[in-house]
Formats: C-alpha cells, structure tokens, sequence
C-alpha cells in the first residue's frame, strides 16, 4: 500500500492495518504540524516528495523493521498543504507485545525522517516562507509579503 | 559523449529555476562531474560542493559511473516527518 497521500491520514484504520489475532500489542507514533519552528510562528506548509524513491525507502525501511522484529508495519507520509494540527506522518507497529512494538516504532520514525526524500516548505505568521533545512536551521529562500 | 536528464526538487528546483535538467558530459560520466555541471549552470553556485545525487533511486557515491538510461535526481536535505 502507497506509504505516501495527498488526503488526511487516519491513524486508527492505520492501527487496524496492523492487528493480527496475535498480537497484544499497536504502537503508534503520530506526527502533527506544530505552530512553531525555530523561534518563527508557523502557519501552514506544504511537503513534496521525490515520489519513486520515497516509497520505496518507506517499504525498504518497513521491510528492514520486520525482518529484525517480529511485527507488522504501516507508515503514512501526508504530501501537498497542511495545516497546524494535520497530521504530517503516522507509523504503526502490530505485534505480540510492547517491547518489540516500541522499539520497531522508534527505527521506523528515525529511518523515515532519515532516508525518505521528502521536503518541507514552511509558511511563517509574518508572511515569508523558507524551505525547511535540518542540516543548517531555517533557510528564508523567498519572502511574499505580509 | 552522454545525454541524460536530471531531476530537481523542493530549494534546489527554485534555485536552478527548472523541475529538470537536461546535460551533456564526456563519457564516462561520473556522479560528480554532473554535480560539477549543475553547479555550474545559472543558480547553481550555491549548491554545496558535493551535492547528493540519487541514481536509480539510491544515493550515489561521487565516484559512480552514470548509465544511459540511469534515472538521476538532485536531492536537497532531506526534511519529512
């Protein structure tokens, strides 16, 4: 199933994804946009992906997570406009109990905020937007104005 | 010589002013003479010295040959989750 959409994510029908007769156990991490990033306000964003490769890092990091833990993996990347408050990414994890569900919640988030082209234009209260760089802080690439 | 073509996204397509570029290098093509080229095209001097470059979906290390036919993207730092 695509890793990545343009509609709003539903973390519980990604939950139910996950749940196996099996399993105790569905460990989530929810990722929302906040109205804040480095000392600016923000108001909305938007995210665009290289699209190809994103998925397949988002199988391939899903994959590696099942092959070191005994648990079934969901993630979900939102693209296009968001506002604060949406919900950016969401990663469940099923399996038979809570250790192996947390730490396979844990590489997941980490691996696809590492691996998976995905970029952030941040839309600030003052009016201006810059291109979100974690390498170097806030970069402003453009301003529109009040 | 090798025609190819490169993808842009996010900064660096508004920094080159194009979602893609189309190149021209001596073979063998290696994955920093097209960082090379690009950083040479208008907008392109601000790119770091060694940008990432994706070759068939996967990051490339500067020493890879590029293939006729290989799909290239250029890749601003990475910012999801």
């Amino acid at each position: 199933m695509a890793a990545l959409t343009t509609e709003p994510i539903d973390q519980t029908a990604l939950g139910a994804l996950v749940l196996r007769p099996g399993y105790g156990a569905v460990t989530s991490f929810v990722g929302h946009v906040r109205n804040h990033h480095g000392g600016r306000s923000v108001d909305r964003l938007c995210y665009s992906a290289y699209h190809q490769m994103a998925e397949r890092e988002c199988a391939a990091i899903a994959e590696e997570a099942m092959t070191r833990w005994e648990v079934v993996v969901a993630v979900r990347h939102r693209l296009g406009d968001l506002v604060v408050g949406d919900i950016a990414v969401a990663v469940a994890i099923g399996s038979a109990h809570r250790a192996e569900g947390f730490a396979a919640c844990r590489f997941v988030i980490e691996e696809v905020k590492r691996r998976v082209p995905i970029w952030k234009h941040e839309h600030y209260a003052d009016g201006t937007s810059a291109w979100v760089d974690p390498t170097a802080g806030v970069e402003r690439s453009e301003s529109e104005g009040p | 010589m090798t025609a190819f073509r490169v993808e842009l996204f996010a900064r660096y397509a508004e920094l080159l002013g194009a979602e893609e570029v189309a190149l021209e290098l001596p073979t063998p093509v290696t994955v920093s003479m097209v960082t090379d080229a690009l950083r040479a095209l208008p907008g392109g001097e601000v790119l770091p010295a060694r940008p990432v470059l994706a070759r068939n979906l996967r990051i490339a290390a500067p020493a890879d040959t590029i293939e006729p036919g290989d799909l290239l993207a250029l890749l601003p730092p990475l910012a999801g989750g």
